[in-house]
Parts: C-alpha cells; sequence; structure tokens
C-alpha cells in the first residue's frame, strides 16, 4: 500500500525545521564559533570620513602593542597585487584604500592578533593623515559640473555617471502618451535600507603552506561563486580553495557580495601561516556592506479615461556608492527594475535608467527581493495608486481593469518578460473580500467622527523570481543555473546536497520533503548538507527567492533518477520486466498484482547487494538544472491603517497577505517567510533607512539608529493562500522568499496615503514616521527625499 | 564585544564600593543594571579604568512606601519590579505609567532606576518623573549622606551632581499633598528607541482642584526640561478644557527641542502640547466618573 505521504513528511506537510533543533537549544555552529589551532584575531580600521586623499599612515604604535602578529595597509595589499578587486558588476572595488578613501567606513588597515581586544587596540594606535574632499552624497550632487571626480582611479572615467541604461520601446510608448486623455505623474525615493542579518560578515582564512591549501569559512550565500572568485582575484588553483559556510545568521542578500574583509583576511593568512578569524561588528556591517535600493523614480502613466493603462515610462537615477558592486544579472544595469508592471497588460512601457557615484557604501544588493525587484513593484504600487485617483476611479476596480487575466498566459509583457501562469483577480477578491473592502468607506465616515482617519491601500504585484534561465542570467559569466546531488544509503537512508545554501529558509526541512514526495523515504531519513565547497555540487547559490525554483527543482529531478534507477532494481527482485513495474510512493509493484511488490528501500539494499547483471553498484545521481524560465508568484496585500492626526501616528488595524506561490512543499514555512517579508516591508514603510549628512557621515550605523522593527510594533497579519502550480517547474513551486519585502511596503505607504487623500498630497516618501505623515497632513504638501539629520 | 582594558571590582556592601571610587580618583565608573553603560564600552564611548558593580551588595532592590506616603527605591530596583509594583499603580500613577514605556522589556529586566537617574540622558524616563515629582536623590560618600534634589542633581547632557567617590543609593519621592494624579506619555519611532518627546505630569488634587502640578519633559532639549513653573498655572484651579489648554500652551512654550531625524523643532513642540493635554484630560474624565 502507498504510504500517506503527510504522515512521512512529504509534499504539503507543516513539518516542523529539522534545523531548529540545534538553533533553539544555542548549538548551532556559526563562523563565529569555529576555533582553529593557533588562530589569530583581525580587526579592520575604517574611514572616519567619506571623501579623501590619504596622506600618510603611521603604524608604527599599532606594531608596538603587545601581541599584534601583523598590520596591513592599502601598501600591503597593492605589493600583492590586492589594493583592488572587481566588483559583480564588472566594475572595480578598493580592498583597502591606497590612494583615498571613498566612502565613510572604507577599509584603511587591519591588525592581526593574538586577541580580539589587543587588535581592537592597535588599531586605535594607527595614525593616518587624511586630505579632506567635498563629499558627494547624492546623485544630483553628483552631476553637477564642479563635482569632485570620485573614481579618479579609473582611466576612462571623466564624470561620476556609471551608466545610461535603457529597455523598452520608447516610440511605442512616446504615441501611448500622444493618444491618452490622462497622464498621471508620480516621482519617488526608495530610500537607502540595509538587509542587517543578526549575524554579521565574518570570515576564517587558514592558508596551510604546507599543502598549499586554502580553507575559508565564510558567511556568504554563495559559496561556489567566491570559491571562484577566490581563485580568480588571489590567483590561487581552484582545487585548493575550499570554502566552507557554516550556519548563516541570516543574509537577506547581505552575504552575497564579496567584501574586503575576507580578502584581507585571506591575505593575512598567507602571511602570517596562521588562521586568522576576522568577525565583523554590527556598526561595521551597517556602514560598509551591501545596502539595497537608493534609487530615485520619474514616473509617468498614459491613462485612458476609461481605466485602461496605454503606457508606462519610467526614468529612474540610482545611488551606488563609490563602486558599482551591485549583485546582479550581467545584462541587466539596474537588476530587474524592468519587471515591473509585469502584472498589468500595458501596450507599451519604456525605462530608462541612469547610475551614478557617491561618497557612500558600495554594493547595491538584492535586500530580499530578486535585483531591485522591490523598487520596481514598490513604484508600480504606488504610480497605479496614483494613476486610480487620478482617473477617479477606485482602486481596486482600477486594478482589475488592467490586471493580466488568467486566459492570457503565457503574457509578454511590455518589457519582454514571459509570464506564464497566475489568478490575479480571485487573490484580489481574496483579499478585498477578507479586509471588508465593501463597507470600509463608511466605516472611514464613522472613524472620522472619532477623530481618526482611515486608510486603506491595495498592492498587487507578481515578481520574478528564481533566476536564471542561463541564457539570459548569469553574474559575471557564471550561469544560472543549480543542482543536487543525492546518495541513497544501503539501509534506504539518505544524504542530499544542493548548491544552494540555507540561511534561515529551512533547506534541511524542505529538500528532505521534495525527495520524500518523489521517493517516499521519510524525511526523517534524510540528511541535507550545503556550503562546502569540497563536499557539494556547484550551484549559485541562494538569494533572489531562487532556491525552491531552481535547486529544489534539481532535488526532484535528482529523485527521479534514483527512481529510476530503483525501478530497474525493482523489476529484478520481482523477475519481471521493469514494463511490468508500476510506482506508488515508496515502493514498486507488479502490474495487477499490487500485493507483489519492494520498497525503496529493498531497492537501496540491493544496491549494493544484488544488483542485476552489467548494472553499476550504488544508487546515486546528481542533477544540475537550468530553468526554463523564472517562477512568477503573484501576491494581493491590503492594509487598513488608522491616523492619530494629531501625532501623525499611524496604526496598523489590519493586514490581508493572499499569496499565490504554486504549490507550498512546506505550508508553515512559507507563511513564516510571508510573516518574516511582511515585518521587513513594515519596517522600511515606518522606520527604515540610512541617510548621511552633509559631510557624509551615515546616519544609521548602530540598531539605536537603524531601527529593526520588534514584536511590539509589527502588527498582525492575516494569511490566504490561492495555488496556481508553476507550469514548468517539476513539483509547481513558484518562489516565495522574497514576495511580501516586494510587494508589502505599497500597502502600508498606499494606506496611509488613502487616508490623507481628502489632503490632496500625493506622496509621503518612506520611511512614514509620524513627524512626516503629520507634516504633510498639516500643509497638504507631499513630503519627499530622505528626512533632514541636522538641525536647522 | 570589545571594551577597551578596564578593572572589575563586585563589592558587597556600600562602604567598600564608596571606599573604591575614593580610591580610583574620578576614573572608576559605578554599573547597576548596565543597561546604558555596557553599551557605550562596547562603542568605547567610555572607556573607564575601572567598573565598580553594585550588584552584589544586599538589600538595595527595594522600593517601598513609608507611612507617611514617602516612596523609597533602591539604588537595584530594576524598572520591571516598578513596572509590575502592586503598590505603585494606585499610589504613583506617573511612575506607574513611565515604568510600561522604559527602553524595551528585556532592559527593564535588568536596568535600575536609580541607574537611569544618574545617567542623566536627555531623552530618559525617569529624571522627567523625578523631577515633576519633585523627587531628591541620596548619595553616599565618604563624608556620609547627603539628599539632593531633583532640581539640582541633573547639570546637563550625561551629568548628575554626584562626586566621583558618591553612590546613589536611593530615590525618595515625597507623599502627594492630596490624592496623586498623572501619566506618562512618550513619542518613539520604535520601542527602546530614544524618545521623539515625552512628558511626565504629576498632580496633586484636591477634589477637582489641583493643588501641586509638576511636569518635565524628556527629548526635547540639551538636558531634561524641568516645566514644573510653566504647569503651576493650574495650582489652585480645576482641569476645565480652557485651564488645560493654557497648561498644555504654556508646557510646550517650555520645550526646547532641536530639528533632527525625528522631526522638526515646530513637530515635537506640537507632540508635548498635545501629550500634556491628553494627560490633563484623561485625568478630568477619571474625576468626573469618580464623582
Amino acid at each position: 500500500m502507498a504510504l500517506d505521504e503527510l504522515k512521512i513528511g512529504g509534499m504539503g506537510a507543516s513539518r516542523r525545521r529539522v534545523e531548529d533543533n540545534r538553533f533553539i537549544r544555542g548549538k548551532g555552529r556559526y563562523v563565529d564559533d569555529i576555533v582553529l589551532p593557533g588562530m589569530l584575531h583581525m580587526e579592520i580600521l575604517r574611514s572616519p570620513v567619506a571623501h579623501a586623499r590619504i596622506k600618510s599612515i603611521d603604524t608604527s604604535a599599532a606594531w608596538e602593542v603587545p601581541g599584534v602578529r601583523l598590520v596591513i595597509t592599502g601598501d600591503t595589499m597593492a605589493s600583492r597585487n590586492l589594493a583592488w578587486m572587481p566588483t559583480l558588476s564588472y566594475d572595480t572595488q578598493a580592498v583597502m584604500a591606497t590612494d583615498k578613501v571613498r566612502f565613510q567606513g572604507q577599509e584603511v588597515a587591519a591588525v592581526i592578533a593574538d586577541d580580539p581586544y589587543i587588535a581592537k587596540d592597535a588599531c586605535s594606535k594607527i595614525v593616518v593623515e587624511y586630505e579632506q574632499l567635498p563629499p558627494i552624497v547624492n546623485p544630483f550632487q553628483a552631476q553637477s559640473p564642479d563635482a569632485p571626480l570620485i573614481r579618479d582611479d579609473k582611466e576612462t572615467q571623466t564624470s561620476n555617471k556609471i551608466f545610461d541604461w535603457e529597455i523598452g520601446d520608447k516610440a511605442a510608448t512616446d504615441r501611448a502618451f500622444e493618444e491618452a486623455d490622462v497622464v498621471s505623474k508620480l516621482e519617488l525615493h526608495y530610500p537607502r535600507s540595509h538587509p542587517s542579518p543578526l549575524e554579521t560578515c565574518g570570515s576564517i582564512a587558514d592558508y596551510d603552506r604546507a599543502t598549499g591549501k586554502l580553507t575559508v569559512y565564510m558567511t556568504t550565500q554563495a559559496p561556489h561563486i567566491i570559491r571562484a572568485a577566490v581563485a580568480m582575484v588571489a590567483e590561487l588553483p581552484e582545487q585548493m580553495i575550499r570554502i566552507v559556510s557554516p550556519d548563516l545568521g541570516g543574509g537577506f542578500g547581505n552575504k552575497v557580495p564579496v567584501y574586503p574583509g575576507y580578502v584581507i583576511s585571506i591575505l593575512a593568512s598567507i602571511l602570517t601561516e596562521r588562521p586568522v578569524k576576522w568577525i565583523e561588528d554590527r556598526s561595521g556591517n551597517l556602514i560598509s556592506t551591501g545596502f539595497g535600493r537608493d534609487v530615485y523614480l520619474q514616473g509617468e502613466m498614459a491613462l485612458r479615461k476609461d481605466g485602461k493603462i496605454l503606457g508606462v515610462r519610467m526614468h529612474t537615477i540610482s545611488d551606488h556608492g563609490a563602486f558599482y558592486a551591485d549583485a546582479q544579472p550581467t545584462k541587466f544595469k539596474i537588476g530587474l527594475m524592468h519587471s515591473a508592471f509585469a502584472a498589468y497588460d500595458i501596450p507599451a512601457a519604456h525605462l530608462t535608467s541612469e547610475g551614478w557615484y557617491t561618497n557612500k557604501a558600495p554594493g547595491g544588493v538584492a535586500y530580499r527581493c530578486s535585483f531591485r525587484v522591490t523598487e520596481a513593484m514598490f513604484f508600480q504600487e504606488r504610480m497605479i495608486h496614483a494613476a486610480a485617483n487620478d482617473l477617479g476611479m477606485d482602486q481596486a476596480e482600477f486594478r482589475k481593469v488592467n490586471l493580466v487575466k488568467d486566459d492570457m498566459f503565457p503574457y509578454r509583457t511590455a518589457f519582454g518578460f514571459l509570464t506564464d501562469s497566475g489568478q490575479y483577480g480571485k487573490c484580489l477578491d481574496v483579499a478585498l473580500e477578507a479586509i471588508g473592502y465593501s463597507t470600509f468607506k463608511q466605516e472611514q465616515e464613522e472613524a472620522r467622527k472619532r477623530g481618526k482617519l482611515l486608510g486603506l491601500g491595495i498592492s498587487t504585484m507578481t515578481e520574478p523570481l528564481g533566476a536564471g534561465n542561463s541564457r539570459e542570467y548569469d553574474i559575471i559569466g557564471i550561469k544560472m543555473f543549480d543542482s543536487a546531488e543525492l546518495r541513497v544509503h544501503m539501509t534506504g537512508k539518505a544524504i542530499l546536497r544542493t548548491g544552494a545554501k540555507t540561511q534561515g529558509q529551512g533547506h534541511e526541512t524542505t529538500w528532505a520533503q521534495i525527495v520524500a514526495h518523489e521517493l517516499g523515504i521519510p524525511a526523517d531519513d534524510i540528511v541535507v548538507e550545503e556550503g562546502d565547497t569540497d563536499t557539494a555540487p556547484f550551484g549559485m547559490g541562494t538569494y533572489a527567492s531562487r532556491s525552491t525554483p531552481v535547486a529544489g527543482a534539481a532535488v526532484a529531478m535528482v529523485s527521479r533518477k534514483i527512481r529510476a534507477k530503483a525501478r530497474k532494481i525493482a523489476a529484478h527482485l520481482l523477475e519481471v520486466s521493469e514494463e511490468d513495474i508500476e510506482w506508488e510512493l515508496g515502493r514498486f509493484y507488479v502490474r495487477g498484482n499490487n500485493e507483489r511488490g519492494v520498497t525503496i528501500q529493498d531497492c537501496a539494499l540491493a544496491a549494493y547487494s544484488n544488483v542485476p547483471d552489467g548494472m553499476e553498484p550504488g544508487l546515486e545521481n546528481n542533477a544540475y538544472y537550468d530553468p526554463p524560465n523564472l517562477t512568477w508568484p503573484f501576491a494581493a496585500y491590503l492594509c487598513k491603517v488608522e491616523i492619530d492626526p494629531q501625532t501623525g501616528v499611524w496604526d496598523v488595524l489590519n493586514f490581508v497577505a493572499v499569496d499565490d506561490c504554486g504549490v507550498r512543499i512546506n505550508p508553515m514555512i512559507v507563511e513564516g517567510q510571508i510573516m518574516g517579508g511582511l515585518t521587513e516591508a513594515y519596517a522600511m514603510a515606518s522606520m527604515q533607512y540610512i541617510t548621511f549628512d552633509e559631510e557624509g557621515n551615515c546616519i544609521g550605523s548602530n540598531f539605536m539608529d537603524y531601527l529593526l522593527p520588534t514584536s511590539w510594533e509589527t502588527p498582525g497579519f492575516e494569511l490566504h493562500e490561492v495555488v496556481t502550480p508553476c507550469p514548468h517547474h517539476p513539483i509547481g513551486a513558484k518562489g516565495v522568499g522574497e514576495c511580501a519585502t516586494v510587494g508589502g511596503p505599497a500597502a502600508f505607504v498606499n494606506a496611509v496615503m488613502n487616508a490623507l487623500e481628502h489632503t490632496g498630497v500625493r506622496n509621503v516618501d518612506m520611511p512614514l514616521m509620524p513627524n512626516r505623515v503629520y507634516e504633510a497632513l498639516q500643509t497638504g504638501q507631499d513630503v519627499s527625499g530622505a528626512p533632514p539629520v541636522k538641525g536647522e | 564585544m570589545y571594551p577597551s582594558r578596564f578593572d572589575y571590582d563586585a563589592p558587597s556592601s556600600i562602604g567598600e564600593a564608596v571606599a573604591i571610587l575614593d580610591r580610583s580618583g574620578g576614573e572608576a565608573k559605578v554599573m547597576a543594571g548596565g543597561q546604558s553603560l555596557i553599551p557605550m564600552l562596547k562603542l568605547r564611548f567610555a572607556s573607564p579604568e575601572r567598573i565598580v558593580d553594585i550588584n552584589n551588595i544586599p538589600g538595595l532592590d527595594y522600593h517601598r512606601l513609608d507611612a507617611d506616603g514617602t516612596l523609597r527605591i533602591g539604588a537595584l530596583c530594576r524598572h520591571e519590579d516598578l513596572e509590575f509594583s502592586e503598590t505603585l499603580a494606585e499610589s504613583h500613577p506617573t511612575l506607574y505609567a513611565a515604568a510600561a514605556v522604559v527602553a524595551d522589556p528585556i532592559v527593564r529586566t535588568r536596568g535600575t532606576f536609580v541607574g537611569s537617574v544618574c545617567h542623566a540622558d536627555p531623552q530618559g524616563d525617569w529624571a522627567a518623573t523625578m523631577i515633576a515629582l519633585d523627587g531628591r536623590i541620596v548619595a553616599v560618600g565618604p563624608n556620609g549622606r547627603r539628599e539632593i534634589p531633583m532640581k539640582d542633581f541633573v547639570l546637563g547632557p550625561f551629568t548628575n551632581a554626584l562626586a566621583y567617590n558618591e553612590i546613589a543609593v536611593e530615590a525618595v519621592i515625597p507623599p502627594a499633598k492630596g490624592k496623586a494624579r498623572g501619566g506618562y506619555l512618550k513619542l518613539e519611532r520604535r520601542i527602546g528607541d530614544f524618545a521623539t518627546a515625552s512628558v511626565a505630569v504629576a498632580l496633586d488634587m484636591d477634589g477637582d482642584v489641583v493643588r501641586r502640578a509638576g511636569c518635565a519633559l524628556a527629548g526635547v532639549g540639551g538636558k531634561t526640561i524641568d516645566a514644573n513653573a510653566a504647569i503651576s498655572v493650574l495650582n489652585g484651579k480645576p482641569l476645565t478644557p480652557d485651564n488645560i489648554e493654557a497648561a498644555a500652551d504654556a508646557v510646550a512654550a517650555a520645550a526646547d527641542p532641536r530639528t533632527d531625524h525625528r522631526g522638526s523643532a515646530a513637530y515635537k513642540r506640537q507632540i508635548v502640547k498635545t501629550f500634556v493635554s491628553r494627560i490633563l484630560t484623561s485625568v478630568a474624565r477619571t474625576e468626573q466618573k469618580a464623582a
């Protein structure tokens, strides 16, 4: 008899997360938990100023601190040709400053000592003489003709501009605007934010001169890419490099790039011939590692009176900091910004983008989104909101008119993406019903009598998750597929390894569920291992919600290969031909005689003890999966807020999330992902931003200035699901990890804007702190840009 | 956390602690709950040569009411002790309201009332309530005990009136002259954030007439703002809407806010006004219901 899939922890089981057994006991093994014999400790000295020429560095006092083993400056790095390194966007980035510093927090020197206290003490004894230069803190200053040239290290660079880029059909879009009855315009800023995983970045480099092998324990979401990068940068043979990413305390995109600290620790280990540990402190993480967003939008929509969108124009101005170090597919200069409006049936669209250098930290990473999709969807939903208002149309009705209908798939978007499935209208209807949309106006009236302002905001979006396919998606030439390797042991237990890298997503739990679904081996009998480049198959790592769409598909495919071999073994054991074998979960049987069968475990034992003549023994295999397309989950997020007009404080009364991420492997984990993502969305909408004063000082260098919401502030979320299986994914799953972070912010902001509608205010830029909402209420004017940081 | 090197003592009596401070000649720092000191050590904003941890000194973790209604809070009374105090809710509404919003629940389990007052953060909650309630601090030094009225205790941001060899051992809040009423309201961007603005109001009521009104503000000036004089317009008057508005205006005028990323000066002043008005209106409503 077939097994009960839920009982063996297969698809659809809300199986408890196996990794939590160690996490909740404090038994996780993070980089900082690893102690190697003879290990030294490294501390980085960072620039206190944003833009300055380095006149001199005096390290003599640091060398004299007892316990100091090595002091490294830019000159040390340069002598090994390591002062600069390539970025993931074909730019270069300083590993350690040699000529000048280009942002506050840039690496200037490092001390390697017997313990971290000594290293920190000695760092404070290094004297650096700076000749200050005018800092550039936003892309508008960067454009000024008398702006200083930030990247004077690059021979061909004559201005602070990084790129101009465009996509879409300009002529068709221009025609749409000529035909429009109404043109709706909106300017927005998506402020700079930071992924701020609880565990900061760090590494332990261990170079063994006797064997020539370099082992690096590292906080990375993409260990295999790091191995390739180290091979290129450090000019070491790839087989002599082992990258181990142990337990990660969160990533959210922060742990994709290659950071100077990693490279410096590697050189330090080579020079000292001892293991060198570097653990970044919180401020180091917030001021120097990959940020998210920092993009300005000028958006326009061409509208017909009946509500039909005829065309969209977007112009983005992005601030990349001192080095263009974005982690993104090579073809696209501003990530997947052109995924904007993918959920809407729009005939024409045109996007132009310009990117600028500033004296700010580099590395526009995907902070819990698939390559700037967060900005794309926020801009989209804020523009949709403004357009509906400009037409005098109901927000839900306007979306229904323009959303792609179920029978239009596969649908080619105006920017060229191919969406393949969804029930957008149904998702929106479920959400409208859940939040009580039909009685909201009445509720709003009643609240006015109590002196409160109610608002309801809608955000509906589909987003491209799960890069690649490899035809279109690569990072510095490395194609974006992924992999899985499955070894079934003699007793029917198994170990699975993939090229992805869990950082809280629960791969150890869900991957086993996919194997259980495909093979009927109980999930508890399967161990999942990731992150060690010496043992795991090559993969592109975990970000952009790509694990389930790509590595997860590889897990299903490798399981099917195992099943195919097991079928031959079953035929041999049952003494029938393979064509007469039927499969049901966990066992093969002879067609027409269900009693006569063998389990997958019987086949595993036979694979090592009784294989048919001519068959290789063993039961293991691997699969490399190159997806035919991205996956396109859909979400409808509805938020109801109440504003206290005397203070500008707003509270979330109700938040409804309807997610269609296809087939759910572990519903509990999916719900956790959505809750976490909505919390981050709420954070960005309400309190979170990193800004800079006019001198380039980073405001947001600690958790008193850069705010993470606690359980106290975070509203409750009501979750619903709609399931439209992905047509090309082997188990019908779509990415989900980032949907809520991507689609969530606009729901909060649109709700507050809806409550302010009677004042004529069109926009308050995030974060919607009470003082900004109050100002908008009082003045009836938009509140734009980053909040001020200095007194008047 | 990698602070600068420091020596550490954990004496078991106040006398011993004072002797250590005296010997250290101003290079030592007293640690009670450590909830402000430890972050400052971590950031190396503070690098004392010696930490004198008073947590091993017995008998300091109390808060109690004397027979005459005087409230005494020992140096190791944690915020949480006040938050969950059974006596305080009735006797000291201003303190009780503040106790629930000090920092966050984790800090409240460890941080102390007296330590927070000594820290003299312009955005600190307890110093504001102490000023509004006309409290005083009991200090012990080599020459014995002395009492320092709150109005003389906070000298400026992060500066108090204690000598380097003195320890604050107790906070004293005098009994109300009449029924104690009042409240504490704070606007913060997130729990545990420094206040954008907060308001402590303490009233001694005689029937529906205010006998004495006390008020202090946090987050809206270079130090805790003593608004006792401003709110004294209420003294001898009932809490009518007009009187409430006059008091709220007077207190708002006493604020000295600066524009920063938490809001403009005008906004913060508006919050002060709104909060004073809300606390007073709430007291007036409660009194009406009681009557």
